[in-house]
């Protein structure tokens, strides 16, 4: 009996592994019927596996039979591979265990989809109403929404869970057709937009009934295979700026891909995953979302590939030198964002330090800059004269 | 002129306390052990007085936001000697200027404090990421930690809230307290040297039936969940520092 639900557990995190999703961030969930579990706001890590990728949740599909056979994923029908599936119970004991030992902060739950969209999507909401209302667990609760579900089963999973996501897989329409001609953008964007339509809806209904329940707090987020199709860095980008202001998405996420099929439409096996050009895409979304930037400043037409060597800070920043040097002391705090080696920590403390005394070079070390990166980028009280005689503005 | 106090927090008031009364020219702050008797300087030993010490508290109270209320705490947590001079020094900053001086990242004593503080944070952090229950056959679940620094007093709270329907243990080997939560109210306990080093090694023999099978369960799929193809032992040593492998079943 414990060797079966040792393969099952092997079988279907294996497959679950390619989501890369794994925060556990945004939930306020407190624990106040003297249940099992809370939310934490920043989420925790409760180890990391050996590429480096932090483990939070039990990430697992509740089956890997699959009725589609979309190139890229390794539970499509035509693969073969062992097939396995869980019953709600075992997941439930599976997640209460492992909770009450501090492995895990919460559930990480997809499926393949069997039979069809709503039968799948059933199952999902029974495990989920199981932990809430019988075992009384509060802990976080990542749903994945299946594409062409009803929106009511979609509804009801909101009000239990405190994340729900699906993947937009390729970052075009065109190859998505290429590659799933089964499935669509257009599948992806409706339950996106239900979805939020929902989290505003309820939100508002909150702020004059107190006892409306929470919906999917910690927000949506999606997913983009890089590697498999052609596109380039700018339409990557594009695609993510237009999802990230449409449905108000809280992260989206890159997954460089690992070749898994012998399919000649996809990369070759043993083709390495492009783990750097993954790195700068995230780099150029933190960007966008931390730093003020618009993506068209960092892709546009004349740059459409992200350069491997430098990261897109110091990119745009060489691009734009007419904006350098920078006094320190006196630059607006968006334009401190904007130098090389400093983080949005560090041009906080820059900018809340200020006002009691202009900065010198030695400080601003201490405060935490890069300063052998942003040295050629600013000019403070003591910096040598042949900087500060570089001014980028005409007097 | 050398104030010598016991390491405590309030004999870390009462020092600013006598400071702020006799005004002694060129001060340093040592802990007890640390101090080394000079013969060109004068030393004072500090004697605890809860009274003094309350009223620097009180005003500490007034003059700082909550936030920075909670990193003068951390620093003091973090046990390291610079610490308290550092928080001598801070307070004396702060008590100095009618204004609210927190922002002033330029002085060298608040970018000390506040990362003192950042490290406890981060070491917090990790205990309640790293902790690893185990179910002994009587249902208590229990853990040994030793910390690097005084992090107990932080972590009760989240486990408190969180464990609310189990019964649970967290020892500090290093420090020789821990905390004991009996489904009502958490106590802090104490055990002698026989019974810590029982708990140390007699681990696999005071356990549930169910616990190797989940024991298993966990490291069955900390493997699955390895995706090969990215392997980066640097990246992983460096989230999951050496250190901590020893609370980690799943490194066993």
């Amino acid at each position: 009996m414990s060797e079966r639900i040792r393969e099952k557990l092997s079988i279907l995190a294996d497959a679950a592994k390619y989501d890369v999703s794994c925060s556990s961030s945004g939930s306020k969930r407190k624990n106040d019927n003297k249940g099992l579990g809370n939310g934490h706001s920043s989420g925790i890590c409760h180890t990391y596996t050996e590429d480096g990728r932090c483990v939070s949740l039990l990430k697992i599909l509740l089956t890997n039979h699959c009725i589609f056979d979309c190139a890229y994923c390794v539970s499509r029908k035509s693969n073969d591979i062992e097939r396995a599936a869980f019953t709600v119970d075992e997941v439930v004991q599976l997640t209460m265990n492992f909770y009450r030992r501090n492995y895990i902060e919460g559930l990480f739950l997809s499926s393949g989809i069997f039979k069809n969209a709503d039968f799948t999507m059933e199952r999902l909401l029974k495990v989920v109403k199981k932990l809430r209302l019988e075992e009384r667990y509060n802990g976080y609760i990542h749903l994945k929404t299946i594409p062409g579900a009803s929106e009511e089963l979609v509804r009801e999973a909101g009000i239990y869970v405190d994340r729900m996501s699906i993947n937009l897989e390729m970052p075009t329409e065109a190859g998505l057709k290429l590659l799933a001609p089964d499935k669509s953008h257009q599948e992806v964007i409706k339950p996106l937009g239900d979805v939020q339509r929902q989290i505003i809806q309820f939100k508002e209904e909150k702020k004059v009934i107190k006892s409306v329940p929470q919906f999917v707090p910690a927000g949506q987020s999606t997913q983009m295979v890089i590697g498999a199709t052609p596109e380039t860095d700018k339409d990557i980008m594009h695609t993510a700026a237009e999802f990230y202001k449409n449905f108000s998405l809280r992260r989206v996420y890159y997954s460089g891909y690992i070749p898994i099929s012998t399919d000649n439409r996809l990369p070759l096996l043993g083709t390495q995953p492009p783990l750097i050009r993954e790195n700068r895409l995230y780099q150029t979304d933190w960007l966008m979302r931390f730093y003020g930037f618009h993506v068209n400043e960092l892709l546009n037409d004349a740059n459409p590939h992200l350069d491997v060597d430098i990261d897109p800070k110091l990119s745009w920043a060489l691009r734009n030198l007419q904006f350098f040097p920078v006094d320190i002391n006196i630059a607006s705090y968006q334009m401190i964002l904007r130098i090389p080696g400093i983080g949005v920590s560090s041009a906080r403390k820059i900018f809340q330090a200020r006002k009691f005394g202009r900065l010198r070079i030695d400080q601003l070390k201490k405060i935490g800059v890069s300063y052998n990166r942003a040295k050629y980028f600013i000019t403070c009280t003591d910096s040598p004269p042949y900087v500060q005689g570089l001014s980028g503005h005409t007097d | 002129m050398i104030y010598v106090f016991d390491g405590s927090l309030e004999g870390l008031l009462t020092a600013v306390f006598e400071y702020h009364e006799r005004r002694p020219f060129n001060l340093i702050l040592t802990t007890a052990e640390c101090y080394q008797p000079d013969v060109f300087t004068t030393s004072r030993r500090i004697d605890n007085d809860p009274e003094k010490a309350d009223r620097v508290w009180k005003a500490l109270n007034r003059k700082l936001s909550a936030t920075w209320l909670r990193r003068f705490y951390c620093a003091y947590l973090s046990e390291i000697p610079e610490a308290f001079r550092d928080l001598f020094e801070f307070c004396r900053y702060i008590f100095s200027n009618p204004s609210d001086v927190t922002q002033n990242y330029g002085n060298p004593h608040v970018l000390a404090v506040a990362g003192y503080a950042r490290k406890v944070e981060r070491e917090k952090h990790r205990m309640e990421a790293f902790i690893r229950f185990q179910q002994s056959s009587d249902g208590l679940f229990y853990c040994g930690i030793d910390p690097d620094f005084n992090v107990i007093p932080l972590i009760m709270k989240h486990f408190k809230d969180r464990y609310a329907d189990q019964s649970w243990v967290i020892y500090d080997y290093k420090r020789h307290y821990g905390i004991y939560y009996n489904l009502d109210k958490v106590e802090e306990i104490c055990l002698n040297q026989e019974e810590e080093k029982n708990l140390k090694l007699q681990r696999d023999k005071i356990t549930s039936e169910q616990e190797p099978l989940y024991a298993a369960l966990w490291k069955d799929y900390f493997k699955s969940t390895n995706i090969k193809a990215r392997k980066n032992t640097k990246l992983h040593v460096r989230h999951v520092p050496r250190r901590y492998w020893k609370y980690l079943t799943e490194k066993e």
